[in-house]
């Protein structure tokens, strides 16, 4: 499958980059929330909202990127799968984006901007505000299941390509031929 | 020694401690702290991002003549228990020992000894900050501004929070939570001679 065509490299390099920092900051979320009042939790927080931050601008990046260079061929595939792929990529597309300005917009409304770094303060799109804060914070959190679920599925279905279809999938992802 | 010269020391001793007396000129007059129009809030940093909480509850007794300030007097008390931040979190978090450890410490208070003018309705208070057992020298700047028989006393000073022993332990770390803290004070004051 060497000669399989493959994404360009920025693409590939963003996929790569944006899944590790997605899935960390999935996981992350999943633990600070239940830990103590502690300098842990406080640090892990504010890197979870930096690597939000970080998601949002290299997502935006991306779909600049995807919208001006033709992805490869899809693998020969029957029409309901490769209509249910697209929907999933165009479901995480819009969770690239969903999930973190919902985080960014629960922050500021419970009254903590986002700084990122620890030197960049970032401007605050809604009002500090409790009450609002407590419709986001679910908001987020139900954003974030659903990009959790949509990656899984994304994963399960690029192995079942590769391993039980046997038709490449995965090299038009690899770094290198 | 005769009764008379014993008066007259008694007298001379009275006179003298008077005279030493920086409110022997006059005593100024009592100002009234108006508590629902009066804030007193301060500013930390986690990591970057500012915190901001304050106080609800706190008394001031504040006599002063703003034309003889030097013979004036300000005195404090915070009740620590009514610092708010506006995050239940943090709101539960502060009463702890290792921050304002509230029960030991129900109140901080602030003690001037000199005031002086520094220019037009500007003043420089130096006393003693008490936080938690823990006293320091600051040297407050206020500015005073009257308007329609109110007075109004602002101003801004930092300090230091470990000097206080607020945040002990883990969280002594100040690229965690950053060790100034601006203090923020609008008094609204009635009774206070014209400046």
């Amino acid at each position: 499958m060497h000669t399989a065509p493959r994404y360009s490299t920025p693409a590939i390099v963003l996929h790569w980059l944006l899944a590790v920092m997605i899935l960390s900051s999935l996981a992350v979320g999943l633990y600070m929330t239940g830990l103590p009042f502690s300098p842990t939790r406080l640090r892990l927080y504010n890197w979870h909202k930096w690597a939000g931050v970080m998601v949002l601008g290299l997502s935006a990046l991306r779909l600049l990127w995807r919208l001006t260079h033709r992805p490869p061929p899809p693998v020969p595939m029957p029409a309901w799968q490769e209509k249910a792929s697209r929907l999933a990529h165009g479901a995480l597309y819009v969770l690239f984006f969903a999930v973190p300005l919902a985080g960014w917009a629960y922050s500021s409304a419970a009254g903590f901007p986002i700084v990122l770094f620890g030197v960049l303060p970032l401007p605050d799109f809604v009002p500090v505000d409790r009450e609002l804060s407590e419709q986001l914070k679910p908001l987020h959190h139900w954003l974030a299941y659903a990009l959790g679920a949509v990656v899984a599925l994304h994963i399960a279905g690029a192995l079942k390509h590769h391993f039980v279809d046997r038709d490449g999938l995965l090299s038009r992802m690899r770094f290198s031929r | 020694m005769s009764a008379r010269s014993l008066t007259t020391l008694a007298l001379a001793a009275a006179l003298l401690g008077a005279i030493a007396h920086p409110a022997f000129a006059q005593t100024p007059p009592t100002a009234q702290l108006v508590p629902s129009a009066s804030e007193i809030s301060f500013t930390t940093r986690q990591m970057g991002v500012p915190v901001d909480g304050k106080f609800g509850q706190f008394t001031a007794q504040v006599a002063l003549d703003p034309k003889k300030p030097e013979t004036g007097s300000v005195a404090f008390a915070i009740s620590t228990a009514s610092a708010r931040f506006g995050s239940a979190e943090i709101d539960a978090e502060v009463p702890k020992d290792i921050w304002l450890d509230t029960k030991r410490h129900p109140q901080a208070t602030f003690q001037s000894s000199a005031i002086k003018s520094v220019g037009a309705g500007r003043f420089a208070v130096t006393g003693k900050l008490d936080i938690k057992g823990q006293v320091r020298d600051v040297v407050v700047p206020v500015s005073l501004t009257q308007a329609g028989g109110t007075s109004t006393a602002s101003g801004q000073f930092s300090i230091k929070r470990l000097d206080f022993k607020v945040g002990e332990g883990d969280w002594t770390d100040t690229s965690l939570l950053a060790n100034d803290v601006v203090v923020k004070f609008k008094l609204v004051l009635t009774g206070l001679p014209p400046l």
